[in-house]
């Protein structure tokens, strides 16, 4: 793994936090490390080492808070025990104003978290509504921090088969770190032991009442469109098994204005059935 | 003149000794303080003439000349002190210290003609150097000693041929008593008398251990490992000084005799592990300097000389590489042979846990697994409902629905979840229902035993699975506990005490050998001409002293075994125990491949198994091979159909042997 270049001014001054959530294990649903969450823990390590710290809104109690503070481990320098703060709340109060309040009173410039919670609502707008609300960027599907340094870091940007996207950020901002970014490191025992959660005092959440308000139901699979390879050929049907479903069909639209740009997507939503409209197809 | 100078020489060099020997208290005492039991000392004569003798013993040549050479070095050496320190100049102690000291020359003799071409498990260096000191020592004490009995008295009187006597006694007494204290070879005898006395296993001793079975075999009276107690600053050791004492007086007691690295299944077959060097870097990191001195064959494909150590240097990279403490099976087989009973996977797995717990760099695929068991209960990170899947037409009775409780509670394994192992399984079931034995399962509620875990160093995940399945069993009642897999055995019978559980753990083939001895099986004769022969497990051979149910068991199907050269407690690891098949260290040749290799010299067709790993590592082995076959599966092929057997139903018959 190649350490991110990093300006020395930056380093001192450079104030990284990492938001965790408790994640879920697929099979067993028992809570862990999420794995997006991990992996923007692995690349702060990388970038701050030792110094950088962790945010969680919620339980105290969660089981994945001690394996997250596991992975301060192997880090340049004295490698004290890893830091989390905690901002107490309950599962159906907001995070975004609380997160947002204390990031600030900390005076956060880079912000490392997962695309989305592996449970509860895990919609993947936190970083967005965060961002608006601190007035930050944020960028998405990163996968590796190239440069950190002043007021500005490179990012590189995931895109599907493998693509990647150079962007740069200007600070302070928010990443949302993808799947395809470098393996977390292990959780060991050690450290997570000697890991310190701080309650932060005074922190009251509000529930949230756009969620109370929200009809909930089960989601159902929906069925995976299939191309059906009518060939004698065993190569050509193991290819086409083989082969990544890409969005094929699609068009790239460029030169909208932003009003033609939204009747366009609200048209395919519909053409998809995930808009039903009030006006008919 | 001599009678002057030899009690100056013998008491200068006691003194010399005896102040390198202090220095020699010290550095042991480094490592972390236990109370001292003074008293133990006396526990020392018993144990070296019977328990360590017992392990030499079994190379009688070396036996015979260790007690001349040693026994008649121990008696010249006090006879020399009476004689010739405080000058009580008796003849008939003169004669006796003249036939001490002809004894220890025979001895010598023999030690010089082993080392004219020593085998390469020999060190050489300053061990090649001590036979001649022998030598030198014993020639010299029997020549200055002949004017006692009044042979030549006047050419010994004085003059050239004194002074040359003189200095081969001088040499002797410098080899034998000043290096006992400062380090050179002789040190075994000093380090190893009070590692002896202060054994951290002491139960490896006791002859009335509760267990008569580890009688017969004695390397398996004390197995399991220590517990380690998690609330400690550091977890595991980083440094040589982080071992307890008694550890660090071990490794010092080696006599580089080189009988682990001849058994270790990992220095043959190339991985960067040998036992013996092991034991070496630890004696180098608690005095510390670095290896190059070491005049033993080193770690396949590493440097000698080019690490080095301190008592309170990390022992990870630079004086042992990470690599070789993964390449371990925990096999056990050094530990079997050491006649110095230095416990080599104690240390190992006290490194492996600081790594693990504290370092956090656990071989990839360990990790995994490790990731895997904490979120899933087994390592492959299945759903653990899915664990009797492949019993879903066998009807088992399920624990929870026998709150009366059962004869035989059923103890799965991790093989469940394994395609070939539950053929084993399939086997184990069919036997258990034709000897209409009262047993149930716990299903989706058992976990993995934490063996893996365990043995990777993540103690923390072992005492939370542990704890766990402690508290699942204690809710149903059951006579014992019968299982396929020699590592839930060895765990739940041996580990498991330290954390409450007691059981009456029984693996499947001591089952079925008892099922056989109480009439309940009846099986068809064997076909003849079939040659078989049996693979030991190391955790039921080694580590439990079951040798001998297999064998019954095969004898009772009618089969004759034919043994593979390393058997019984001599058998070669499989290579898949300890992690090892995670941590998938590259040698030269593969472990399993060097046993098979074992199976085919005894030209059997068949290689009977009796535990999942061992079955999966040898049927990894590429075809053409003899078949692996568990006890179990040979058995349940060999069952006579019970015409009145309630249970036993057409489904579970046909598929068995078909490979899935
Ligand atoms: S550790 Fe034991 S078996 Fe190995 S060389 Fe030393 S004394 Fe011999
Ligand atoms: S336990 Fe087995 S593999 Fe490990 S060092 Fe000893 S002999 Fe080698």
């Amino acid at each position: 793994m190649t350490q991110p270049e990093r300006s020395a001014s930056a380093a001192g001054e450079a104030r990284v936090v990492a938001l965790v959530s408790s994640g879920r294990h697929p099979v067993s649903g028992r809570a862990g490390r999420a794995r997006e969450d991990a992996r923007a823990v692995e690349m702060g390590l990388a970038l701050a080492g030792a110094s950088l710290h962790l945010a969680h809104a919620g339980d105290a109690e969660d089981a994945a808070l001690p394996e997250y503070l596991g992975m301060f481990h192997g880090l340049e320098g004295a490698g004290g025990p890893g830091e989390l703060s905690l901002l107490p709340m309950a599962a159906g109060d907001d995070a975004v104003p609380l997160l947002a309040n204390w990031l600030e009173a900390y005076g956060a410039n880079l912000v490392l978290t997962g695309q989305r919670a592996e449970c509860g609502e895990g919609s993947g707008l936190l970083p967005y509504l965060l961002a608006e609300r601190l007035g930050w960027a944020v960028a998405t599907g990163v996968a590796a921090i190239e440069h950190y340094a002043g007021d500005r870091v490179t990012v590189l940007q995931a895109l599907p088969q493998g693509q990647r996207r150079r962007l740069e950020v200007r600070l302070p901002c928010l990443l949302c770190v993808d799947g395809v970014a470098p393996m977390p490191r292990q959780s060991a025992f050690g450290p997570s032991r000697r890991g310190r959660v701080e309650a932060v005092a005074n922190v009251t959440a509000e529930p949230d009442t756009l969620q109370a308000a929200w009809q909930w139901q089960p989601a159902r699979a929906r069925p995976k469109r299939l191309k059906v390879v009518k060939s004698t050929n065993a190569r050509d049907r193991f290819k086409a098994a083989a082969a990544k479903s890409s969005a094929s069909g699609g068009q790239v639209l460029t030169d909208l204005s932003p009003e033609e740009a939204a009747e366009k997507l609200i048209d395919y939503l519909r053409r998809e059935r995930i808009l039903t409209a009030p006006s008919g197809e | 003149m001599l009678q002057t100078l030899l009690p100056i020489l013998i008491f200068a060099a006691l003194a010399v000794g005896a102040a390198g020997a202090v220095r020699r208290i010290r550095l042991w005492r480094q490592g972390r303080r236990t109370p001292m039991r003074w008293h133990r000392l006396v526990l020392m004569p018993k144990r070296y003439l019977n328990d360590l003798h017992h392990v030499v013993a079994r190379d009688k040549a070396i036996a015979h000349t260790h007690v001349a050479t040693a026994g008649g070095f121990v008696a010249a050496m006090a006879l020399a002190l009476v004689v010739h320190g405080f000058g009580w100049r008796n003849p008939i102690l003169g004669g006796l210290l003249l036939a001490a000291s002809l004894c220890m020359f025979i001895g010598a003799l023999a030690v010089n003609r082993r080392r004219i071409d020593p085998p390469a498990k020999l060190s050489k260096g300053p061990w090649q150097r001590l036979s001649k000191s022998l030598l030198a020592y014993s020639v010299g004490m029997f020549l200055v000693s002949l004017p006692l009995v009044g042979v030549a008295p006047t050419v010994l009187g004085g003059g050239v041929l004194a002074l040359i006597l003189l200095a081969l006694v001088a040499w002797g007494l410098a080899e034998m008593l000043i290096g006992m204290g400062w380090g050179g070879p002789m040190k075994h005898a000093f380090a190893g008398t009070f590692h002896l006395a202060f054994h951290r296993r002491p139960e490896r001793f006791d002859d009335q251990h509760r267990d008569v079975a580890h009688d017969v075999h004695r390397g398996s009276r004390s197995t399991a490992l220590f517990p380690l107690d998690l609330t400690a600053k550091t977890l595991g050791v980083e440094k040589p000084a982080d071992f307890q004492w008694e550890q660090l007086l071990g490794f010092d007691a080696c006599v580089q005799c080189g009988r682990c690295q001849n058994v270790c299944p990992a220095y043959a077959a190339g991985q960067p592990l040998n036992p013996k060097k092991l034991i070496q870097d630890m004696v180098v990191g608690m005095a510390g300097g670095s290896d190059a001195r070491y005049a033993g064959s080193g770690y396949p494909g590493i440097e000698v000389g080019k690490h080095h150590g301190g008592p309170t240097d990390a022992i990870v990279p630079q004086l042992v590489e990470a690599q070789t403490l993964w390449a371990c099976t925990t096999c056990r087989a050094c530990v079997e042979e050491c006649p110095m009973m230095i416990e080599h996977v104690d240390a190992i797995v006290d490194m492996r846990r600081f790594i693990t717990l504290e370092r956090g760099e656990t071989p990839e695929k360990g990790a995994a697994a490790i990731d895997n068991l904490i979120a899933t209960d087994n390592p492959g990170g299945l759903d653990n409902a899915s664990r009797l899947d492949w019993a879903a037409d066998l009807d088992i009775p399920r624990i929870q629905q026998r709150p009366e409780g059962v004869d035989v509670l059923l103890w799965l394994g991790d093989g469940a979840f394994d395609m070939r192992n539950q053929r084993t399984l399939r086997s184990l079931v069919k036997i258990l229902r034709a000897a209409e034995v009262d047993f149930a399962v716990l299903g989706d509620e058992e976990r993995d035993s934490g063996d893996v875990a365990r043995r990777l160093g993540d103690e923390a995940t072992f005492q939370r699975l542990a704890e766990r399945n402690i508290a699942t069993l204690s809710r149903y009642r059951f006579q014992r506990i019968v299982t396929a897999d020699p590592h839930s055995f060895h765990v739940l019978g041996r580990e498991y005490g330290a954390f409450g559980g007691d059981y009456v753990v029984k693996h499947h083939s001591t089952f079925i050998a008892e099922l056989f001895d109480a009439g309940r099986l009846s099986v068809k004769a064997a076909e003849p001409g079939e040659t078989v022969t049996y693979h030991d497990p190391c955790y039921l051979g080694r580590y439990n002293g079951e040798f001998a149910a297999p064998r019954q068991v095969l004898a009772a199907l009618g089969v004759e075994v034919a043994e593979m050269e390393r058997s019984g407690y001599r058998s070669r690891c499989c290579g898949g125990g300890g992690g090892a098949a995670l941590s998938d260290v590259p040698g030269k040749a593969r472990i399993p491949d060097m046993r098979m290799e074992d199976v085919r010299e005894t030209g059997a067709t068949t290689v009977a198994v009796a535990c999942p790993q061992c079955t999966a590592m040898l049927e990894g082995v590429v075809e053409p091979r003899p078949q692996v076959k568990d006890l179990a599966e040979l058995v349940a092929a060999a069952l006579a159909e019970p015409a009145a057997a309630p249970t036993a139903r057409n489904s579970t018959e046909a598929p068995e042997e078909v490979p899935a």
